[in-house]
């Protein structure tokens, strides 16, 4: 057996906020082994955005390791891919140049990937709309190829989905799940959507809030694509909001204790 | 170990304090530094000005050395000259702008609240406006003369058109739901104008009347440069002409500090009025 | 496909409207027209059949007329290329200077530390004041005119400059750290047309008080140009004369800003009109 792609050893990070320190996350252990679909789940609050950001070296983390292929992270960077909650296209550049970015269009090599990838995400015809001709579900399309592009090893994803309506979430959760199917991309996803945890992950971490710690994980053993009406599939939502009342009943304890 | 073992310290350092709360005296210690930084230039300046016009190095006839312009000032206070200029430039732009600035608050008012004087009104208003301010002073001096009147309703004119259009905008950007919530609370018309669109224009209004008075300002200048026998921008025609720079030099001084307390003086107004936006 | 449902195809764009002038649109602009209309007619009438020094006030007709025959002699083409040519070049230096400077303050901390200070400090001063100083160093030839010019275009870009630099949306500037985009790439992909919007705008504001600011430099005292044929005009008592160059000056004026918003809407294409 090969390591894991990523290695995660007792992370902790703390905020400051004027005097006082609130402790994001908590002796945070993961490892995700290549081509992986990860998807962490937790309510608001509960630091799974500080998590991604860390490992994409956005943020640092206080102590603890953060290892891509055995290389501490030191800084984004390609090679970690990140699509954040808002599709943030470049508002002056079409779509064909967002998912070139910094890279030129000239250059064949670079032509071909991207009109590869702009087939891959469903938006032949749109290569030379700007982002305010795009609806969200696009734009968010535009978004993913522009980290595809780079090969990441890793494609982080931060709620991508959060801010569409229920039915393109759908059909984008169905894009992303061709893309891993297509290019066994590792990734990460952290959302608040039990169902979008369940449809997508191999594997689910369930995150607790204040302070942001692992409260189990749950490996999901159905084959892909998964029917979201199936009993096997509610089961799995099942176990996943019994784990979040276990953390809730939890929490009233402690705070019952404190009044 | 650390993940980050190749800069642990600076790493240990961005974690326990963040700069934006570092204690306190950090805080002041740092904008002093910023403010000791930022008087580097000018200060320089104004030794190598000194330094090398006491050493004969530029001419005193275009570059009078600092000390010679505060001696200057001195003199203009203590002969009285300055107070007289000074006393007749204030009561111009007092004069100007209560003239210009209240029409456009009026006027302003009239076209936002009626769509009909709106109509008839607002585009002529316009097209006034796209003539260059200053262009008009020879005409002004034309049909009013050389004396008083030309210069404050330059002045006036000048005043005019930025309340003019605060006001307007003022009026109309109140916000449409808070109209709703006040017809629902069934407001009448003048309530609705004196407790809904009245406060809302408040502060286009105070905008309005920041932008007018440095207008006011630029027009007295240049009002009193073209074809004046008094006041500061006489004082500094004058002086150009004789070639006496230092008093130039007090002129423009006195120009910056007037706009600026001016300005001051409206923003203060402006935070007490305007409290309710918070900062 | 679903996307066919989604809006908008690159490219389209909705067939030409056939402009109708309907109703609507000349009932406005005979309100519109009502009042200058009005005052015109009176203004002829009054100097045409009124006691009325024509010197004082020339009537509309006598105006048109002087226009007119400064056009047919060329003399006007003439003293506009001038005027023109000053305006272009005062306004060309100060906007250069001002984007040099803007540039280095917006994103250097040292360089604003050690010179927005100083820039503050000066910007109080209102620009036409520091006209007769400049006037006494540089003389009343050509170059205290675009001096003066310059000044007036120097400081609305120098601080829209280093306003819409530091404006630059963070959550892009973020994309740009982990996409590892080069110095070259960040300024050309992100910070220039992050803060193009700005830029364009503070240019328009800088051309017209560059052309403001002709016209103080004109009227103080000039051998060619606008403003030299309306002083002239004063002292000969031609008042009609004055009058077109007013006219002359807000056509100008007007037809500027026209050009730097029409190159603004083309920059700018890729901006949502309803962008706040």
């Amino acid at each position: 057996m090969s390591a894991a792609l990523l290695e995660i050893e007792n992370l902790n990070k703390s905020f400051r906020t004027d005097s006082k320190s609130v402790q994001a996350l908590r002796g945070i252990e993961l490892d995700v082994r290549e081509g992986e679909f990860v998807t962490v789940i937790g309510p608001s609050g509960c630091g799974k955005s500080t998590l991604l950001r860390i490992i994409a070296g956005l943020e640092r983390g206080e102590t603890g390791t953060v290892k891509l292929s055995g290389e501490p992270i030191r800084g984004p960077g390609i090679d970690k891919g990140f699509i954040f909650q808002e599709p943030r296209l470049f508002p002056w550049l079409t779509v064909e140049k967002n998912i070139a970015a910094d890279l030129s269009l000239r250059k064949p090599e670079v032509r071909s990937k991207v009109d590869e990838l702009i087939r891959l995400v469903k938006l032949e015809g749109f290569a030379k709309a700007y982002p305010r001709e795009l609806s969200g579900g696009m734009a968010q399309r535009v978004a993913i190829a522009r980290a595809l592009l780079r090969k990441p090893k890793i494609l982080l994803l931060d709620e991508p989905f959060g801010a569409l309506d229920a039915f393109t979430r759908a059909h984008m959760q169905e894009v992303l799940l061709d893309i891993w199917k297509h290019n066994g991309t590792t990734m990460i996803l952290v959302t608040h959507d039990i169902d979008e945890a369940v449809f997508l992950g191999s594997r689910i971490m369930i995150l607790k809030p204040r302070p942001g710690e692992i409260r189990g994980q749950i490996a999901v053993e159905l084959s892909y694509p998964r029917k979201k009406a199936s009993t096997a599939f509610q089961e799995y939502r099942y176990r996943v909001l019994r784990e979040f009342e276990r953390i809730d009943e939890l929490a009233w304890g402690e705070s019952g204790a404190g009044i | 170990m650390s993940s980050h073992s190749s800069a642990p310290r600076r790493t240990s350092k961005w974690a326990h304090s963040p700069p934006e709360h570092r204690n306190r005296r950090a805080v002041l210690l740092r904008r002093a530094g910023d403010a000791l930084l930022g008087l580097l230039l000018p200060v320089a300046v104004l030794v190598l000005w000194q330094w090398f016009g006491d050493a004969g190095r530029i001419s005193p006839l275009l570059f009078p050395t600092p000390s010679v312009i505060w001696a200057s000032f001195l003199w203009l206070l203590e002969t009285g000259m300055l107070g007289e200029s000074l006393g007749v430039s204030l009561a111009r732009t007092a004069a100007g702008f209560g003239l210009g600035a209240g029409l456009g608050l009026v006027v302003g008012l009239a076209v936002g609240l009626s769509r009909v004087i709106e109509r008839l009104l607002d585009s002529s208003v316009q097209m006034l406006r796209m003539i260059p301010h200053i262009s008009v002073t020879f005409l002004f001096v034309l049909w009013f003369g050389i004396g008083e009147t030309s210069k404050i309703m330059l002045i006036a004119k000048g005043s005019f058109f930025p309340l003019y259009i605060y006001t307007f905008l003022g009026v109309r950007n109140t916000d449409n739901k808070l109209f709703e919530v006040v017809r629902v609370l069934g407001y009448s018309r003048f309530k609705t104008l004196v407790r809904l669109v009245l406060p809302a224009t408040v502060p286009g209004v105070m905008l309005g009347i920041r932008l007018s008075l440095a207008i006011a300002w630029v027009s007295l200048v240049v009002s009193e440069m073209m074809g004046s026998t008094s006041g500061l921008g006489y004082l500094m025609m004058d002086a150009r002409a004789m070639s006496d720079t230092p008093i130039v030099f007090v002129g423009i001084a006195l120009f910056t500090l007037l706009g600026k307390l001016t300005d001051m003086l409206v923003v203060y107004m402006e935070r007490r009025l305007l409290a309710w936006r918070g900062s | 496909m679903t996307q066919q449902a989604e809006p908008l195809r690159s490219g389209w764009r909705p067939p030409l409207a056939r402009r109708t002038w309907n109703s609507g649109v000349w009932a406005h602009f005979a309100w519109a027209a009502l009042l200058p209309g009005l005052i015109l007619l009176g203004w002829q009438l009054y100097t045409a059949y009124g006691e009325v020094n024509p010197i004082l006030l020339p009537s509309p007709a006598a105006i048109a007329e002087a226009l007119g025959t400064l056009t047919a002699s060329g003399e006007l083409a003439v003293q506009l290329g001038v005027s023109l040519g000053r305006a272009a070049l005062g306004t060309l230096y100060g906007c250069a200077a001002a984007l040099a400077l803007g540039t280095l303050v917006g994103l250097s901390r040292l360089a604003a530390k050690l010179l927005d200070p100083s820039m503050q400090l000066l910007r109080l001063t209102p620009s036409l004041a520091i006209a007769p100083l400049i006037i006494l160093w540089f003389g009343f030839g050509e170059t205290s005119k675009i001096v003066i010019i310059a000044t007036g275009a120097f400081f609305p870009l120098y601080l829209a400059t280093i306003q819409s630099l530091r404006g630059v949306d963070g959550r892009l500037t973020e994309v740009a750290r982990v996409l590892q985009f080069g110095r070259a790439q960040q300024l050309s992909r992100l910070l220039l047309p992050g803060a193009m919007p700005g830029l364009l705008s503070g240019l328009r504001l800088a051309m017209a008080y560059g052309w403001l600011s002709l016209v103080v430099a004109e009227l103080l005292g000039a051998q060619a140009g606008i403003g030299y044929l309306m002083s002239h005009a004063q002292t000969n008592g031609h008042p009609a004369i004055i009058f077109v160059g007013v006219l002359v000056f807000a056509v100008m004026g007007k037809l500027i800003d026209l050009l730097v918003a029409t190159v603004e809407k083309r920059v700018l294409r890729w901006r949502d009109s309803y962008a706040g």
